[in-house]
């Protein structure tokens, strides 16, 4: 399998704070990676920098490279829209517009231009809401506000509007953490559909959530990684007392 | 059992407890008496304009009342240059204040850095306290002759009263509106952002339809004081009934309106007289005017306002 995403010694600042500390990863095509860590680790803002996201924070740095099929998203010359079409995010609150079904999934392919005409327009909303298992939930209403809609389906509704532009990468910080358990499973099952065409990578506080959902784990704390692996080999076998204890204790 | 026994615990001794109950209810009578009674005061002066202006609506033929002369002296009394004095320096003022007060809201709440933002806000808001008297005392001595200098028959024209107005509600429209920009969660321009939009396609489809409550109510009050605006408009104005027709200039003409006519002639009529309550008349059609305004306005905010409250934002 090859790499979509390659992090070469990669350090973040926030002002002063530096937020992470030479991270080097490298991120599987069509799998999925766990990120765990304590609170304040700098998960979420790893996640961010994944499709530069922390560009809207001011005062804030980077240093190294993030490399998105092998070419530095970093480079001054990239078109950070462009690239956040190709890695989009879904966040740790649901957070639909306040607008209709229809109108929150159509707004990434209209912003972008993708359709043409309405019929492709609709077209793509569908097969975006098919692809989020919420189509069938929600085909006779799309024109009812998405606020109306449960929290599990707000973020299954979230997730139908990133896959709407196409994206390679799908990043979700939390996605679940605002569900109950029945909804968790239902975004947990997609996930593992969607990683056949989509590459994902998902923060999570929950180490039941990151065993039995991601291909891959990787384990920070105070800002660095310390260790990255295979989930079942990390969670089974982990290499770093650290990883050892947080897992343990978390589980416990 | 662990419940009753909370139960216990929580509630005071009974002499508390009643105390309490007293004052729960003096504090909702006092609530329910002010709401009532502000209810009552503006229905009594509601009654008191119809009952001071009706006379006019019963004693001159409507057609009359609404006709293009105004020349109490003559005893005509047709309100229309008036309305249309109104009318056209209102939506002047609004033409103008609107979409520089919206552009401003937006630079300073989205665009602008904090630090810059933190410096203008309350300077707008400062702007926004000046009196009346003072801004219609520059548009008269400053703003006057320079319009004649561009070449308008006379410096005092509806133009001049709407620029004083639009400056008037300026800081309101601005200040409302840029909190209602603010309090737009940042997870919807996140949200946008996230999937490739741009921030102004961020602001444009996403931030402004979220505060649109917020926008309208911005307008509509920046509106308000426009309308309701007496003094300046009177000083800028040149206060001639006429109706501003193409040929003559339209928008660079003097005008007088509703407002202006009430305040300048009130002080000259004996009370009674069929002059006297066709001033009156003037005020109630004032009234229905900003009455039909808020309720348009408040349709506008309701609609969006109801689903907003659903997400648990405002
Ligand atoms: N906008 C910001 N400005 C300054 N510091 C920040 C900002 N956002 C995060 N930080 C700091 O960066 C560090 C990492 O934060 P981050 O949100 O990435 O942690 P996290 O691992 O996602 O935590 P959590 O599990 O609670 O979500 C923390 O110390 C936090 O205080
Ligand atoms: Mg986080």
């Amino acid at each position: 399998m090859s790499n979509k995403i390659e992090v070469r010694d990669f350090d973040f600042y926030y002002g002063d704070f530096q937020a992470l500390k030479g991270l080097n990863l490298d991120i599987r095509a069509n799998a999925i990676t766990a990120l765990i860590g304590p609170s304040g680790c700098g998960k979420s803002t790893f996640l961010r920098c994944l499709n530069r996201m922390n560009d809207t924070i001011r005062g804030t740095r980077a240093e190294g490279e993030v490399r998105f099929d092998g070419a530095n998203i970093y480079a001054p010359d990239v078109d950070v829209v462009e690239l956040r079409q190709q890695i989009g995010m879904v966040f740790q609150r649901p957070n639909p517009f306040p607008q209709s079904i229809y109108d929150n999934v159509a707004f990434g392919p209209r912003v972008v231009g993708m359709a043409k005409r309405s019929d492709e327009l609709d077209h793509i909303v569908a097969e975006s809401l098919q692809g989020a298992a919420l189509w069938d939930e929600v085909k006779h209403r799309l024109r009812d506000p998405a606020l109306e809609l449960n929290p599990g389906q707000q973020q299954r509704l979230c997730i139908a509007r990133t896959i709407a532009v196409k994206p390679e990468v799908i990043l979700m910080d939390e996605p679940c953490s605002a569900l109950d358990p029945v909804a968790t499973l239902s975004v947990e099952d997609l996930m593992r559909r969607l990683s056949e065409q989509y590459t994902i990578v998902i923060v999570t506080h929950n180490m039941q959530q990151a065993a039995r959902a991601s291909d891959y784990t990787g384990f920070f704390w105070l800002g660095e990684l310390v260790e990255f692996n295979a989930t079942e080999s990390l969670f089974s076998a982990p290499k770093m007392p650290l990883t050892e204890a947080y897992i343990t204790g978390r589980r416990g | 059992m662990a419940v009753a026994k909370e139960r216990v615990g929580a509630s005071p001794p009974p002499e508390q407890q009643s105390q309490v109950k007293w004052g729960e209810r003096i504090i909702e009578t006092v609530i329910k008496m002010g709401g009532i009674s502000s209810i009552v005061i503006i229905a009594l002066i509601f009654l008191f304009l119809l009952r001071e202006g009706l006379p006019a609506f019963l004693d001159i033929p409507l057609r009359q009342l609404f006709g293009p002369t105004w020349y109490p002296i003559e005893e005509m009394f047709g309100m229309l240059p008036l309305l249309a004095g109104s009318l056209i320096v209102t939506v002047g003022a609004v033409a103008i204040a609107l979409p520089l007060g919206l552009t401003t809201a937006i630079y300073l709440g989205e665009i602008a850095p904090p630090s810059l933002r933190e410096i203008l806000k309350p300077i707008i808001e400062v702007l926004a306290g000046i009196p009346s008297i003072v801004l219609g005392f520059l548009g008269w001595i400053a703003l006057a002759p320079l319009i004649q200098n561009l070449g308008a028959p006379t410096g005092l024209t509806a133009f001049t009263g709407s620029l004083i107005l639009a400056y008037m509600s300026l800081p309101t429209i601005i200040s409302i509106a840029e909190d209602a920009l603010y309090a737009v969660p940042k997870e919807y321009r996140d949200g946008a952002l996230a999937i490739g939009a741009t921030q102004w396609q961020a602001i444009w489809r996403v931030v402004l339809p979220a505060a649109r409550p917020g926008l309208v109510i911005a307008v509509m009050l920046g509106i308000g004081r426009a309308i309701g605006e007496t003094m300046a408009v009177m000083m800028v104005t040149g206060n001639a009934a006429n109706i501003p027709s193409f040929q003559t200039g339209f928008f660079f003409v003097p005008v007088r309106t509703m407002t202006a006519t009430i305040a300048a002639e009130m002080g000259e009529v004996a009370q009674g007289s069929l002059h006297y309550s066709t001033l009156f008349a003037i005020g109630i059609v004032l009234f229905v005017i900003s009455f039909a305004i808020n309720s348009l306005a408040g349709r506008l905010v309701g609609v969006d306002g109801v689903r907003r409250s659903r997400g648990g934002m405002l």
